[in-house]
């Protein structure tokens, strides 16, 4: 795929310095090529750092004299063994992706009716509806996790993974709502009309016709609200507190890191292997993914 | 297409019951959709953050109901050095990280703005720092920060012998504040650079042309044309940039808790160690409510100030 976009900018690479006078190749070289390069070097670098310690047996992790850090002589998978025959790991993944797939599908079923309401069913005070859902997004968990304990507590969902679906969608539903909404505009009204006209009723035509059509938006929303879900932890962190119900940042956080000697090899490879899922989902869907971010902001 | 399948007579065949037509009824359908969203929104939303703003005025602890207790709370907390300093690190915390996510951000969204090959694969690859769990990679900087086998230690002392000792990244306050402001602005620079590729994709070339023709610099070009077309978005990303650094809680839990000696506690993490960890549920919820003015303050702040300008450049500039 990226060599099929690689091939027309290689082009305009080229054509590019007749219209630019001051894009001479060294100078390029140092005003671009140089600087991305650091960027990317310091923005992956962690990943690396992360990747090469869970792979790396303790001997090497604690003795730079003798091994070169930043390689491994003897990669062991004995962190990542530890990690899933001795502690409860497999159970929070297990946990972490219920949680996770429990709030995106109802963020996405409870979103995608607001965003139909607002945008194609239009009311009276439907812009301010819309309005009031986005500014719900400019609230931050951060504020909200005390009294939002206190209800979970009421609710008898104290300690449950239940808790966390259901209260995941407050960050979620305003961003999918919006980027939904942004979706149903592009959707032609006339096809609705028609459907109208030829006697659907709305839910007919919300299932056959602007749902269909919007399926990139769902896909952008969905994948969007998985990652973000996987990703949360203050909520998690307040509302769980039993081992085995903890997602995976929680877990790792609070029942990995044990007594003054950190096992780094361990939490490196725990760290790594919970990346990797929102990672793989990343790398399926990049373009719905930037395209969601960006057009977020830009609405 | 869909509308082809949809032809009348599968329509017209059916006989609408009193359900049908009760979906069909446009006032019950639209209750009826605004109903999952605004009542999710309403019981988990809505409802804590009043519930927040009475629980600071009481003081409730976990398991015992509190009483109304006015503004003692925010009196105590006014006289106490510990939320005076989680407001000043805060601050502190949210004005570097910001500055630092912003210039870096847009330096790098101009250097992606250039053609050369890989782009889209660059540009995957730069939204990882994003997307990967917050604390996770907070681990990884955690391990990198580590006081003994620090990675950036060993570079300095070992390989680049710039320094004789190791550095002491996380042990005293200066040092862990400005760690962790690293850590954030390590995190924050991919979604500044790639929101703001967005907008520098949307400015027509044709205003770059024109100003070479009349001859301006790469710099004029920059200040006279990219600047101002990119205020709008800027405003935007940075008001939210403003409030989830202001609020960050995961990177300072998972990297200090806080510490060394309460030195890099923010409002968020103070909130959290007082009122769920230490059982303070009024207390912590005033600690948390004393955060909204200021989030008020900088999301006027920064939207009003660069999104005025705007709008007294007005239509005519475009």
């Amino acid at each position: 795929m990226t060599d099929t976009v690689a091939q027309p900018s290689v082009a305009d690479a080229k054509a590019a310095p007749d219209t630019m006078a001051w894009d001479s190749g060294l100078r390029r070289l140092m005003m671009i090529y140089l600087p991305l390069g650091c960027f990317v070097l310091i923005l992956l670098f962690p990943f690396y750092w992360m990747a090469i310690t869970s792979f790396k047996p303790n001997a090497e992790l604690m003795n730079y004299k003798e091994h070169n850090p930043f390689w491994i002589t003897s990669p062991t998978l004995a962190h990542i063994k530890h990690l899933l025959f001795n502690t409860a790991y497999p159970h929070w993944l297990w946990t972490t992706m219920l949680v996770a797939i429990g709030s995106t599908t109802l963020s996405l079923i409870a979103s995608t009716l607001a965003a139909y309401a607002i945008e194609r069913l239009r009311f009276r005070g439907s812009p301010y509806v819309g309005l009031g859902i986005y500014l719900a997004y400019l609230v931050p968990p951060s504020i909200l996790f005390i009294p939002l304990a206190t209800v979970v507590v009421q609710f008898g969902l104290f300690d449950s993974p239940m808790a966390l679906i259901l209260v995941y969608p407050t960050f979620l539903v305003p961003f999918c709502t919006w980027l939904l909404i942004g979706y149903f505009k592009s959707i032609p009204y006339e096809l609705e009309e028609c459907a109208l006209v030829d006697g659907a009723t709305r839910l007919q035509i919300l299932r056959r016709i602007t749902l269909p059509l919007a399926v990139p938006g769902l896909i952008s929303a969905g994948i969007f609200s998985f990652t973000l879900s996987w990703n949360e932890f203050i909520y998690a962190l307040a509302f769980i507190q039993s081992g085995a119900n903890k997602t995976v940042p929680v877990a790792i956080l609070t029942e990995l890191v044990t007594g003054d000697v950190y096992q780094w090899g361990a939490l490196m490879a725990g760290s790594l292997l919970g990346s990797l899922p929102v990672a793989i989902f990343y790398s399926l869907f990049v373009d719905y993914y930037v395209s969601s971010l960006t057009g977020a902001v830009k609405e | 297409m869909s509308v082809t399948t949809l032809s009348s007579p599968i329509m017209a065949h059916r006989q609408p019951n009193w359900l049908v037509r009760l979906f069909d009824y446009k006032p019950f359908l639209i209750v009826m959709c605004l109903a999952p969203a605004l009542g999710l929104l309403g019981v988990f939303l809505t409802y804590p953050l009043g519930l927040g703003i009475w629980l600071a005025f009481t003081d409730t602890t976990i398991g015992r109901k509190g009483i109304f207790v006015g503004f003692e709370n925010f009196q105590y907390l006014l006289t106490d050095p510990l939320w005076w300093n989680a407001v000043f690190y805060s601050v502190v915390y949210t004005g570097i990280a910001t500055f630092g996510k912003f210039a870096l951000g847009f330096w790098l969204a101009l250097l992606l703005n250039n053609h050369f090959p890989f782009k889209s694969l660059l540009r995957a690859i730069i939204l990882l720092p994003w997307i990967v769990p917050t604390v996770l990679s907070a681990l990884a900087f955690w391990w990198i920060y580590d006081p003994q086998f620090s990675i950036i230690s060993y570079l300095l002392v070992d390989v680049l012998h710039w320094r004789t000792s190791n550095v002491d990244f996380l042990g005293s306050p200066w040092p862990a504040r400005f760690s962790l402001i690293a850590a954030n602005i390590w995190r924050g620079i991919p979604f500044v650079a790639i929101s703001l590729l967005a907008g520098l994709q949307t400015i027509s070339p044709s205003l770059y042309e024109a100003a070479m023709l009349d001859g301006a610099s790469a710099w004029q070009r920059f200040r006279y044309i990219t600047f101002p077309m990119m205020m709008p978005i800027l405003a935007i990303v940075m008001t939210f940039s403003i409030i989830f650094t202001f609020t960050d809680f995961q990177l300072v839990y998972a990297i200090t808790r806080g510490g060394p000696g309460n030195s890099t506690h923010l409002l968020a993490t103070l909130a959290f160690q007082r009122g769920i960890a230490g059982g303070e549920l009024g207390e912590g919820a005033a600690i948390a409510v004393s955060m909204i003015p200021f989030l008020v303050f900088a999301t006027l702040f920064s939207y009003f100030g660069l999104a005025r300008r705007k709008w007294q450049q007005g239509e005519s500039n475009d």
